[in-house]
């Protein structure tokens, strides 16, 4: 038996034939299983739907109550059956709601991890380690270049920039669905206690964060606010937004981008982000070595991310690995990041005198 | 060294030039003597020590990382100092040095370690810094610190902490060295101004208004003298004898930065005791030559012997500041110009001199007809064979005292009317702080003959000229016309019926073997947006090979 016999990946997604259904599957199938709920890896048209009621709840709030034939929920710790494998969900530290997903199959284990990262968030369950035969791991920050540094460094960065300019707007780009929500409530811990000011497309999905128990202070919408008032005061939004024209509304903003990638002098300035924030979701080069020796796993497949330096990472290490060139992830909101060596290109053709 | 090196973190993202001033300024208050010093020397340029080379950088990663996970990182990150910064094993806690490295320690050590040392010295450093700390510490070893902080810009700030002009800041600075406790107590108030002891300080600079249409008919003809606005850089030649009786001489430019040892052509040459203010140009075989010659010689540390030959630098002399320890600045032009004519009239005679310095000629004129005739064709007007090297002219008051700054009246400066060509926009990029929402730097072309009939070649970039509903108007432009994008660039509609004629001026054009064009624009600007004109009545690429001269 073989560890393919349980799981393989295939165009639409991970695919279990013996249980037939995929893992955050890309295209529309009768049965999928969803490790959390950024749209790189829930999309809306599946048939059934199996996820943790947070992952369930989101899905519905981005894509409208009708996003599933049929759902299921599945909490931490809980197990269902699916032609007999065993789903057992456990969380991944990665967003409210987002699950590893361990499959059981006669003695055989494979957690799914999703995205996961191993460090403390108080926005949601922290990543617990699950020992397996396969672990399945991203590789977003799958370089040693990437260490992110402690949170509040970060957001202590943020403070002491509106503590020089008082009279600046600062923008902070988050991904809607976890970043933003862990940027409010790292600034909360920091004791900034200021109303924040939310992009539209922030107010659902904040409004669930709390609904579920995570306090996140005053916000308020960012529309419909005085010019004036906005001054010194924290905003944010999705980073697209912040060099749309919705940006114009704010006093002398300050552009600030809360990303992993921010880690990379050239990635800030492609954006033009003047105050860059390492504050990322994913784990981070040593929590990816950390979490995959933590399972025990004999064997590591590799899905989205620098796949490359991973692999042979474990590879020195005399641990058998593999890249499994799945595609279609690492693009939440179409606003993750470029894959590696993507520099935005610039028309040859453009003069520069 | 960490906190340092979040300042010039901060301050490689930040734009705005104010900003900048102000993250400085919250630094050097925050962060006591002589680490403020030290950093105030890096900002400035002032630190100096034999540079480590990319690589020792490189030997000690690869001491330390897989060299396959190095050349993957080195590969993404594409700089090599910030992919080791990033990527530097930090020992575990318990193997740390007990305290991050000051800044001030590292440039002490710097100078008097021998190069041996230098690998592990480095190491050491390395391993006591956070990320941003080893960035800022390799980036200051190999000599790349460019944070586009000037310094101006860090002498404005240190200014600000005592609310003085930044002119007075540059007045002492001369005399002094790092870690400038002395100028600290001074402008924060707990000490007296530091005393200079140059021989040869820079004074700051006289400067003209730009003359416009209305303001001619106010002023009298006779009140005012001309001469030539020279295409070259402002500077103030300052020279007299040290302490020890040598000769001090030094090149300040007009923001009295020391630009002395890019041109130790004129240094040489130039024997005299007093200040004067002209113009640095390139000159050769007896003729001025273009400003694009001129910029190989600047922004330079040290200058190689070929380009002394190929560019050899000249000081046109316009006004005399001091003579023999004599300060004329409160004497009228009209009585410094008659000293400085026969100063350079003395000192012509001595050897090498006159190759190296002479007078900025007076244009005659009694009405304003005549000087407008003059300003519209120099060389018929006395500036002969220099003549393409004339961008105006200066008008003074006989009467102007030497005053600091810009004041109004007395001086003006004519400038000649600028090329103009009309290009069609072809490119939009997102600008950066302020504009960052706005589609504001513009990459435009003319019309040239291709193989399959006429295309657009882009011939030039512009950021400026246009104002703030202008701005709104292109950005609205380029929103709806785009046909393609490459990050933060747009590529826009520019065919033959359909885009944006943009009436560009410049300053001046030489050819370029960078641009596809083959021609390169001097100060290019958007003068008019002309929405009545379609894009193939725009110009043609020989419209402007035309204004080329040959040298």
């Amino acid at each position: 038996m073989r560890p393919e016999d349980l799981l393989r990946p295939t165009p639409r997604g991970l695919h279990c034939p013996v249980g037939d259904f995929y893992i955050d599957p890309v295209r529309p199938v009768a049965r999928a299983v969803i490790t959390h709920g950024h749209s790189d890896h829930a999309r809306a048209g599946h048939d059934h739907v199996l996820a943790t009621r947070e992952t369930l709840d989101l899905m519905a709030i981005r894509y409208g109550p009708a996003f599933a034939g049929a759902t299921q929920a599945l909490a931490y710790g809980e197990h269902v059956d699916v032609g007999g494998v065993r789903i057992t969900a456990h969380p991944a530290g990665h967003v409210l709601g987002s699950a590893q997903m361990a499959l059981s199959w006669r003695g055989l284990t494979i957690v799914a991890s999703g995205d996961y990262k191993e460090t403390f968030d108080p926005t949601c369950a922290r990543f617990e380690p699950v020992p397996c035969d396969v672990f399945i791991s991203e590789a977003t920050f799958g370089l040693p270049v990437f260490r992110h540094p402690p949170a509040a460094r970060e957001t202590a960065k943020l403070l002491n920039s509106l503590a020089v300019f008082p009279e600046r707007a600062h923008l902070v780009g988050a991904y809607s669905l976890g970043k933003a929500q862990r940027v409010i409530a790292l600034l909360r811990a920091a004791g900034h206690d200021a109303p924040i000011f939310l992009h539209g497309a922030l107010i659902a999905i904040t409004a669930y964060y709390e609904a579920r128990g995570i306090p996140l202070g005053p916000v308020r919408p960012a529309t419909g606010v005085a010019k004036a008032d906005l001054a010194g005061a924290v905003v944010i939004a999705p980073p697209s937004a912040l060099t749309d024209l919705w940006s114009r509304r704010f006093p002398d903003p300050v552009a600030a981008f809360a990303s992993g990638w921010m880690r990379v002098r050239a990635r800030a300035r492609q954006r033009g982000i003047e105050l860059p924030l390492v504050i990322s979701d994913h784990a981070d080069w040593d929590g990816l070595l950390a979490s995959i020796a933590a399972t025990g796993c004999s064997e590591l497949w590799v899905t989205h991310g620098a796949e490359e330096a991973l692999v042979h990472w474990a590879g020195t290490l005399g641990l058998r690995a593999r890249p499994l060139h799945m595609v279609g992830y690492g693009e939440e909101e179409g606003e993750d990041a470029p894959p590696p060596g993507d520099a935005a290109p610039t028309p040859s053709a453009a003069g520069e005198a | 060294m960490n906190r340092f090196a979040a300042l010039l973190d901060r301050l490689a993202y930040e734009s705005g030039r104010n900003a900048k001033v102000r993250l400085m300024a919250d630094y050097f208050r925050a962060t006591p003597d002589p680490e403020r010093g030290y950093a105030l020397a890096a900002l400035t340029g002032a630190l100096s020590f034999a540079n480590a080379k990319p690589g020792l950088v490189r030997a000690l990663i690869m001491e330390r990382a897989d060299p396959i996970l190095f050349a993957l990182s080195y590969d993404y990150v594409g700089d090599l100092s910030e992919t080791v910064a990033l990527m530097w094993p930090a020992p575990p806690a318990h193997l740390r040095p007990n305290h991050a490295p000051l800044l001030s320690e590292i440039v002490e050590a710097l100078a008097r370690l021998p190069k041996r040392d230098l690998p592990a010295q480095v190491a050491a450093w390395l391993d006591g810094l956070d990320d941003t700390g080893r960035w800022a510490l390799l980036k200051l070893i190999t000599g790349a610190l460019r944070v586009g902080a000037s310094a101006r810009l860090a002498k404005t700030a240190v200014a600000s902490l005592g609310d003085l002009p930044p002119d007075e800041v540059e007045l002492v600075w001369p005399g002094l060295a790092a870690p400038y406790e002395d100028l600290f107590a001074w402008v924060e108030g707990r000490a007296a101004r530091p005393e200079t002891g140059d021989p040869v300080p820079f004074r700051p600079v006289m400067l003209a208004h730009a003359l416009e249409a209305g303001d001619m008919a106010a002023l009298d003809p006779a009140h005012f003298s001309a001469e030539w606005k020279w295409d070259g850089i402002r500077v103030q030649v300052v020279a007299g004898r040290g302490a020890e009786g040598e000769r001090v001489l030094r090149l300040y430019s007009r923001t009295g930065e020391d630009i002395s040892p890019a041109f130790p052509d004129l240094l040489e040459a130039l024997d005299f005791s007093g200040a004067l203010d002209g113009e640095l140009l390139v000159r050769k075989e007896g003729r001025v030559q273009s400003f694009n010659l001129l910029q190989q010689r600047l922004n330079r540390k040290s200058v190689t012997p070929r380009m002394l030959k190929d560019f050899p630098a000249h000081v046109r002399a316009y006004d005399l500041l001091v003579e023999d320890g004599e300060d004329l600045r409160d004497r009228p032009f009209a009585e410094r110009r008659a000293r400085l004519e026969t100063l350079v009239a003395r000192l012509a005679a001595s050897k090498g001199f006159a190759s190296r310095l002479d007078l900025s000629p007076l244009v005659p004129f009694s009405t304003w007809e005549e000087l407008a005739a003059a300003r519209s064709d120099p060389a018929s007007a006395g500036a002969g064979e220099d003549a393409d090297a004339v961008e105006g002219v200066m008008l003074k008051r006989s009467d102007s005292l030497y005053l600091p700054g810009r004041p109004k009246g007395p001086w003006w400066k004519w400038k000649r009317d600028p090329h103009t060509v009309d290009a069609v926009l072809m490119y939009a990029q997102r600008g950066h702080g302020k504009r960052s929402s706005f589609y504001s730097d513009y990459t435009f072309g003319v019309w040239s003959a291709g193989s399959e009939g006429d295309v657009l070649v882009p011939v030039g970039k512009a950021y400026f000229g246009f104002t703030d509903e202008e701005l709104k108007a292109i950005d609205k432009f380029v929103r709806a016309n785009t046909v393609n994008r490459f990050g933060p660039v747009r590529e826009v509609v520019h065919d033959a019926d359909t885009g944006l004629v943009l009436e560009v001026a410049f300053e001046g054009l030489a050819r370029s073997a960078r641009h596809r064009s083959g021609v390169a624009m001097r100060f290019p600007r958007i003068a008019r947006l002309r929405w009545d004109k379609p894009p193939r009545e725009a110009d043609r690429l020989e419209t402007l090979e035309a204004l080329i001269r040959e040298p």
